[in-house]
């Protein structure tokens, strides 16, 4: 078992920011187009963080021109640039689903105070 | 360079390719084997390599096998000894150490191991019937149904499918792609799934 978690301390990445559900984020990713690569950056709130080990992921949503986006990426991928945590939100509980449901000013994380 | 070892499943987890995807890969201790015995033409009638895994401690070897062991020199023994038919026996030597450099990244191989037991499992389980329904009444939820016509031919066709023993049996997967080697570590990455639990041992071919 041991063996098999080495294998994994090796390709993870441990270069990332802490950050939870409820949290504003920015990731960074690779996009790989033909022969260019860009890096488009996707601003949201993070809904979920599911997942143990490489095939760990987390759920941002943002709304989009009006429309609701929710983009799953591996936590651990390497076409994830960087990730930024823009603010941390204030939330009861670890999925956020019901933001799906809520629009405009019922839809704002109220910021997490130190 | 041999094309066949024998391995030990770790487990399984993901790693990301080259192109950035993720793929499932199974973990193998593969190697360091030792070939103990050659089966020739002459004496057995085919010809093989017999391959030992894994130390064992003398005393932990019965006689006869000892003396076995001790006929190709090598102090103490193996847990494991399986045997894969070749071609060129020439080839390979009593004592030889057959290591996982033989396998590269991109090679396709077949492994055989033994699937993890299930005991007796019904049709459901077993063979992916479908199940009646849950509720409004039914009592047939998981019961596998008729097994056949009445009185021609008045008896169950051979090889109905029907509620039985489950697994711990031979199984062999072809087409399992290598991704990674690493011959410092004696480990084998293979994209998928083989049979067997955790610690179980594995024959792994070139194809």
């Amino acid at each position: 078992m041991e063996r098999i978690q080495m294998i994994e301390k090796e390709k993870m990445r441990l270069d990332h920011p802490d950050f939870a559900p409820g949290d504003t984020i920015k990731v960074h990713s690779r996009i790989l187009e033909e022969e260019r690569e860009r890096i488009q950056v996707f601003q949201g709130v993070v809904i979920r963080k599911r997942g143990s080990g490489m095939s760990s992921t987390f759920t941002v949503r943002r709304i989009s021109y009006g429309v609701g986006v929710e983009r799953t990426f591996h936590l651990h991928s390497p076409l994830i640039e960087k990730i930024e945590v823009v603010s941390h939100g204030k939330v009861r509980r670890a999925r956020l689903y019901y933001l799906r449901k809520l629009r405009g000013k019922a839809a704002r994380m109220k910021e997490k105070r130190h | 360079m041999a094309n066949f070892i024998l391995a030990r499943k770790l487990g399984m987890t993901a790693i990301f390719a080259e192109d950035s995807n993720i793929v499932p890969v199974t973990v193998l201790e593969a190697g360091p084997c030792t070939v103990v015995y050659k089966k020739t033409l002459e004496r057995d009638g085919y010809k093989a390599v017999q391959l030992g895994f894994l130390p064992k401690k003398p005393s932990r070897i019965n006689k006869p096998l000892l003396g076995h062991f001790k006929k190709a020199n090598i102090t103490g023994g193996f847990y494991y000894l399986r045997e894969f038919r070749v071609e060129d026996l020439e080839a390979f030597e009593i004592g030889q150490v057959i290591t996982v450099d033989g396998f590269k990244v991109g090679d396709k191989v077949t492994v055989t191991g033994t699937s993890k037991g299930r005991g007796f499992a019904g049709t459901v389980k077993r063979w992916g019937f479908k199940t009646g329904p849950q509720t409004h009444g039914s009592r047939s939820h998981r019961i596998p149904g008729s097994i056949g016509t009445s009185t021609f031919p008045g008896r169950v066709i051979k090889g109905k499918k029907m509620a039985g023993h489950m697994g711990n049996r031979r199984v062999t997967i072809k087409n399992l792609t290598v991704v990674e080697v690493r011959p410092e570590q004696n480990l084998l990455l293979l994209k998928g799934a083989v049979p067997g639990s955790r610690n179980s041992l594995v024959m792994i071919r070139k194809q």
